[in-house]
């Protein structure tokens, strides 16, 4: 078992607590900038989606996991970041400015959208996003000058310095484009998660009444929550449309959404390991059941909805027996291993918590 | 000279008055106790302070500033902190984080330094962290430091909601029942906390408590609450002695 002997309060406060960390992910990072010459371009666009999936996961992982408000609502904000960094750029803009402000102007919109969403809580909040899923289907379409409505758009070729980037004839380029904004989202991830308004993200999740008596405003901390989640989901959705190919107002449905939360429950409520996890399975659950399922039956025998099904299923599973997803799952193996033979069956065990009733009184 | 400075609250939920014309003040330096039977209306007195609840008529002052045109989130601002009488704690976070969000009112930095971890934001953290490693030392709570709080005793729990508040560096503190479901020692614990927090700290206690010992033992000045209103209001042992404070524990007749 590794044991950390911390002798600096930066130990806490600096990206990677200790030595053992900086190198695992190093290595990581390592492996990701070689994967393309160790995989094929075929695999190399299949994790470029697992990486996409992931920035979208991270984007919805700040709000759920961390201020624990679920959003059905989601798919929206793939939407409006797609449509405005398209529409940015065929105003001219370069890529370079088009995409950050195509986030950035999904945040504020998430933000504003939020204000009055934030007076609702846990499932009402919920079923509320859902009409934003189902609302942007219509504003799309009625908004055709602009987004091309039922025909949809096809994103130009990526631009960056006089370099082209397109995601079927260059998808090593576009895969490196979608690595660095992961790795971007999840050091901005990282350091809200290492600054005040992280720590206020997790006490207006845990419990409003005292964030409030230390002095955390919890509307606003609330809409800065929807709104750093939304400007990550808009990175994910314009890079989703460039994944595409092409998009239109069924793209972003609320199918999208549903997948989405599903995905950061099964990876992991509250990590960023949580979205990445999920995000893996979400990108290969489909492959995997063709292949399975064509093994089983002979291929070309379709079975409508077993995705959404076997999807449902893998998810009421993890709520059932592993409440903390497939990370939650990867930490008590790892300490299992760590400790052998010594983990005992109920060290995992939850431990009773405290009823919390007549909370003021 | 009074610092906090309650005249005519009264509140009503429904057809309960909680609180009743009640009027007292808490002088700078002192530890003042709230004592009386459930229901009393104690942990309301407390509300109204934090400003959760809205009083139906009264004034409330905090070193002479009006403390009614406050948001909830700003009483925190003036210097005043508080714990719960059925702790309220960050559950899923550990200790660390928890006394860290005491320190949320000293926040300075902007959202756009702390997506990019500009270097005042380690700087600010190291403030805070210094800050909070001394009520850490102060409440003994290193063995913790990195706990889930999820996972803690009780005794423990109570220890770092008060840390929590202490973080905040406040000049004021309200302690909702400190001591209710502690042992007899983490009870005597309290009690050499309690006394050094107002001796050492300088930070003015008001609290609320039903352990007649540890009142008592600390406090200057006790107010007795029966129904929302005031019974009596002395040194502990002048209420202990007042009929009326028999009376209204012991039952009438009983006295
Ligand atoms: N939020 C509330 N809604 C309705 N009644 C309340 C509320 N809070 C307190 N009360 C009532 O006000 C009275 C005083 O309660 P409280 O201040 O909690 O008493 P205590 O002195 O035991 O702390 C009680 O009768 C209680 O039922
Ligand atoms: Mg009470």
């Amino acid at each position: 078992m590794r044991i950390q002997f911390k002798t600096s309060y930066d130990h806490d406060i600096r990206l990677f607590p200790d030595r053992h960390s900086l190198i695992v992910y190093g290595a990581l990072i390592l492996l990701a900038l070689v994967l393309p010459f160790l995989i094929n371009e075929f695999y190399i666009g299949e994790v470029t989606n697992v990486l996409i999936w992931a920035i979208a996961g991270l984007g919805l992982m700040l709000l759920t996991g961390q201020t624990g408000q679920a959003s059905l609502g989601h798919a929206a904000f793939l939407a409006i970041g797609c449509y405005t960094n398209t529409i940015l750029i065929e105003q001219g803009l370069p890529f370079l400015l088009a995409f950050p402000l195509a986030g950035v102007i999904t945040g504020v919109v998430g933000a504003i959208i939020a204000i009055p969403a934030l007076r609702l809580h846990g499932i009402y909040l919920a079923i509320a996003t859902i009409a934003l899923s189902i609302l942007a289907d219509d504003i799309i379409v009625l908004l055709e000058p602009w987004t091309g409505g039922v025909s949809g758009k096809f994103p130009d070729v990526i631009r960056v310095f006089g370099m082209e980037i397109e995601r079927w004839t260059m998808p090593v380029r576009f895969y490196y484009l979608v690595l660095a904004v992961a790795v971007m989202c999840t050091l901005f991830y990282r350091n809200i998660l290492r600054s005040p308004l992280g720590r206020a993200f997790d006490a207006v999740r845990d419990s409003e009444v005292s964030a409030t008596a230390m002095g955390v405003h919890i509307a606003r901390t609330k809409a800065t929550a929807f709104g750093l989640s939304c400007m990550i989901t808009g990175w994910a959705g314009a890079l989703m449309g460039y994944y595409a190919g092409a998009f239109n107002n069924e793209t972003f449905s609320l199918v999208i959404s549903i997948t989405l939360l599903m995905m950061i429950v099964i990876g992991g409520l509250g990590s960023i390991h949580g979205a990445f996890f999920g995000a893996v399975v979400v990108a290969f659950l489909p492959q995997g059941l063709s292949i399975l399922k064509d093994s089983v039956l002979g291929s070309g025998v379709a079975i409508p909805g077993l995705e959404t099904g076997v999807f449902g299923m893998i998810l009421i599973l993890f709520i059932l027996f592993e409440p903390m997803g497939l990370y939650g799952r990867w930490l008590k193996i790892r300490i299992w291993f760590e400790l052998f033979p010594f983990a005992r069956k109920d060290m995992f065990r939850r431990q009773k918590s405290y009823l919390k009733t007549e909370r003021l009184r | 000279m009074s610092l906090l400075k309650v005249e005519n609250a009264t509140l009503k939920f429904g057809g309960v008055v909680a609180v009743n014309d009640l009027s007292f003040s808490v002088n700078e330096g002192e530890v003042y106790a709230i004592v009386g039977p459930n229901g009393a209306g104690k942990s309301t007195v407390f509300n109204l302070v934090s400003r959760f609840y809205q009083p139906y008529a009264g004034r409330f002052s905090f070193d002479g500033q009006d403390l009614l045109s406050c948001k909830p989130d700003e009483v925190a601002d003036l210097g005043i902190a508080r714990t719960f009488q059925n702790i309220e704690l960050f559950d899923h976070a550990t200790v660390l984080q928890n006394l860290l969000v005491g320190r949320h009112r000293h926040r300075r930095t902007t959202l756009i330094e702390e997506l990019f971890f500009a270097p005042r934001v380690r700087q600010e953290e190291r403030h805070h962290r210094a800050a909070v490693e001394e009520v850490i030392d102060f409440l003994d709570l290193q063995p913790y430091r990195d706990k889930m709080i999820a996972g803690l005793p009780y005794g423990v729990r109570k220890v770092v909601e008060l840390g929590r508040a202490l973080a905040s560096g406040p000049r004021l503190l309200l302690l909702d029942e400190p001591a209710s479901g502690l042992s007899v020692e983490e009870t005597q614990d309290m009690r050499w906390w309690i006394d050094d927090i107002r001796k050492q700290m300088g930070i003015t206690v008001l609290m609320v408590e039903h352990d007649m010992g540890l009142v008592s033992g600390v406090s200057d000045r006790v107010l007795a609450l029966a129904d929302g209103a005031k019974l009596a209001e002395g040194t502990p042992a002048e209420v202990q002695s007042d009929p009326a404070v028999i009376e209204a524990y012991l039952g009438a007749g009983a006295a």
